[in-house]
């Protein structure tokens, strides 16, 4: 609702896109100083350090040594060793399948499923299910990880229990398999929570109409469903994607093994740096990530630009 | 009832119990292993004994550490919920040249930083501002990773608040903080205890950090240190306290969860969109 006659103390700005969206008169001058404090510690402790990694990606940096003492500039070095080892691209390639499998099929699919079963739904069944799933996704990682170690054990492990096959070794046989149905149970509450807000979006008369000219499910979700919240579902794929990407919990199931099969690029990092010590190699690779997680971000920021 | 609809229904709760059969199944264990003497990872029926938690009590830094991870998370939800609600207020009301680009950067940043990369120049950075081995200084650096997606996400939420109330408080001479304070925060209430509950459940469960901090002193560790040590002189998993340790460790989250979405409903209203 506009006011029909502008408040007496403001004169009309010239642009009146800008009056209309400041609707409490704040102003640049004082907007700043509303963002101030967050701006200061996000460049404190966020951008200072990822400038800094920036920097020691170009040295040669160690844990201990002469090199963590007098660390030396050898220019892209780094960069060009990460990308002709065999090791990097099988990481690269392994937090893909991660995050396509996890993320992208796991926890959007499953996530959406749940929301939309319960769309109509209100009392005990659906808190019920809530609950759980929001259980899985806040409860710190550190117990979630004791958890799935208890559940995929050998041999007392609930999971060969219930299905009979005592001595079955999940995390040595099918260690990516997983990790990640293991990220999608953590994982799912988030996307739920977002479909759920989404599809209370959706205008049930349109819902109606569509049934009322003879839709089945399939097409209603087609047709009806999937436009409306066309841009929940690419924020909603880009912030866990991100999230998925740089996730360092699966090294509390696996450690990255057996023989490196989910040695994502987080543990990767981890190992290179901080296990073999060399700071300067972990940085150039930390750099690559940050560079990936850019195209993937761009990749959907397009998505969501193209006619929306 | 047509037969279509039987089958919808039978699907229907089909589906329901597959998905509460595979979020409760890995829960079981911390139920039941906590109050079994001497538990293996096997989900039994336990004795219903409480050693264990006579056990943990005894344990020098255990009840410590929950206070100081009390500690570490409300001070870090605090600053976060405060400095992200104002900043995502001016971002949503205030249209600044290059904004969505600066968000979506920081937002990508943060994403990557607080992960292992940047390890190595946050521990440097801690010892120049003397913040190693204080509360502080985890406080400040967790805010500092969870602002951007907090603001993201907030400024989606202030977006779709109607702005009328606004231009009313405005015409009856409230200032913008006024404003803030008595009609834009009463609208985002659960967009902000949202936040809140997901910045504590982050720092809750954040290890690399406090870990990288206080690595001196057990006295100030956060749980989520302290359940690393509990290992056995074998070097094995010491199932008996960790278990324990576990369950007393998740409560909090879970009540704080429960508090939350009896009170102000734990979900996005409008969603993120964009």
């Amino acid at each position: 609702m506009a006011l029909a006659t502008s408040p007496p103390e403001a004169p009309a700005p010239p642009d009146r896109k800008t009056y209309s969206s400041d609707a409490a008169g704040l102003g640049r001058v004082r907007a700043s100083v509303f963002a101030a404090p967050a701006l200061l510690l996000i460049a404190v402790f966020l951008v200072f350090p990822a400038l800094w990694v920036l920097y020691l990606s170009i040295t040669n940096y160690r844990l201990s040594g002469v090199e963590a003492r007098d660390p030396q500039v050898v220019g892209l070095d780094n960069f060009f060793n990460a990308l002709v080892s065999g090791k990097f691209w099988n990481s690269t390639w392994l937090t893909v399948e991660f995050v396509l499998g996890s993320a992208v099929i796991g926890q959007v699919v499953l996530g959406f499923t749940i929301a939309w079963l319960m769309r109509d739904r209100t009392g005990p069944l659906k808190r019920l299910v809530e609950g759980l799933v929001i259980l899985a996704w806040i409860l710190p990682s550190a117990v979630v990880s004791f958890l799935w170690v208890a559940l995929l054990d050998r041999d007392g492990g609930t999971l060969n229990l219930l299905l009979g096959i005592p001595g079955f070794a999940w995390l040595l046989d099918y260690p990516m398999l997983s990790i990640i149905v293991f990220n999608t149970w953590r994982g799912t509450a988030f996307s739920m929570m977002l479909y759920g807000a989404a599809l209370g979006n959706v205008p049930p008369s349109h819902l109606e109409s569509a049934r009322l000219a003879g839709a089945s499910g399939w097409q209603q979700l087609r047709d009806v469903v999937f436009p409306h919240i066309r841009g929940h579902i690419l924020t909603n794929l880009l912030l866990i994607s991100l999230w998925t990407f740089n996730d360092f919990t699966p090294f509390m199931l696996t450690a990255g093994g057996p023989d490196g099969k989910t040695e994502i690029l987080a543990v990767y990092v981890y190992k290179e740096a901080l296990i073999g010590g060399n700071l300067g190699v972990g940085a150039a690779i930390s750099a690559i990530i940050l560079l990936i997680n850019l195209v993937v971000a761009v990749f959907y920021l397009r998505l969501l630009r193209r006619k929306s | 009832m047509s037969p279509r609809r039987v089958l919808g229904r039978i699907g229907f709760y089909t589906l329901i119990a597959v998905v509460l059969a595979f979020f409760s199944v890995p829960l079981l264990w911390l139920a039941t292993a906590p109050f079994t003497s001497d538990p293996t990872y096997e989900v039994s029926l336990p004795d219903f004994t409480l050693a264990n938690f006579r056990a943990i009590l005894e344990h020098p830094y255990a009840l410590g550490s929950l206070y100081n991870s009390l500690i570490l998370a409300v001070g870090t939800a605090l600053l976060v919920v405060l400095f992200a609600a104002l900043a995502a207020y001016a971002l949503s009301r205030v249209r600044i040249p290059g904004r969505d680009g600066l968000l979506y950067a920081l937002l990508l940043l943060s994403s990557i930083i607080t992960g292992t990369a940047a390890m190595v120049p946050i521990y440097q950075l801690a010892v120049e501002l003397n913040l190693i081995d204080t509360h502080l200084g985890v406080i400040l650096i967790l805010t500092g990773g969870l602002l951007p997606a907090a603001i993201f996400m907030l400024k989606d939420f202030m977006d779709t608040t109607p702005k009328s109330y606004e231009e009313s408080a405005r015409v009856f001479g409230a200032s913008p903080l006024q404003i803030v304070r008595h009609v834009v925060v009463p609208l985002v209430r659960p967009g902000l205890a949202t936040i809140a509950v997901w910045a504590i459940a982050n720092v809750w469960g954040n290890f690399l950090m406090p870990y990288l901090l206080f690595s001196s002193d057990p006295e100030n560790q956060p749980a989520a240190v302290i359940i690393y040590t509990l290992y056995t002189e074998g070097g094995q998993a010491n199932l008996q306290l960790l278990s324990t340790f576990g369950l007393l460790y998740s409560v909090p989250v879970v009540l704080m969860y429960l508090f939350v979405s009896k009170k102000y409903g734990f979900r996005f209203h409008g969603g993120i969109k964009r």
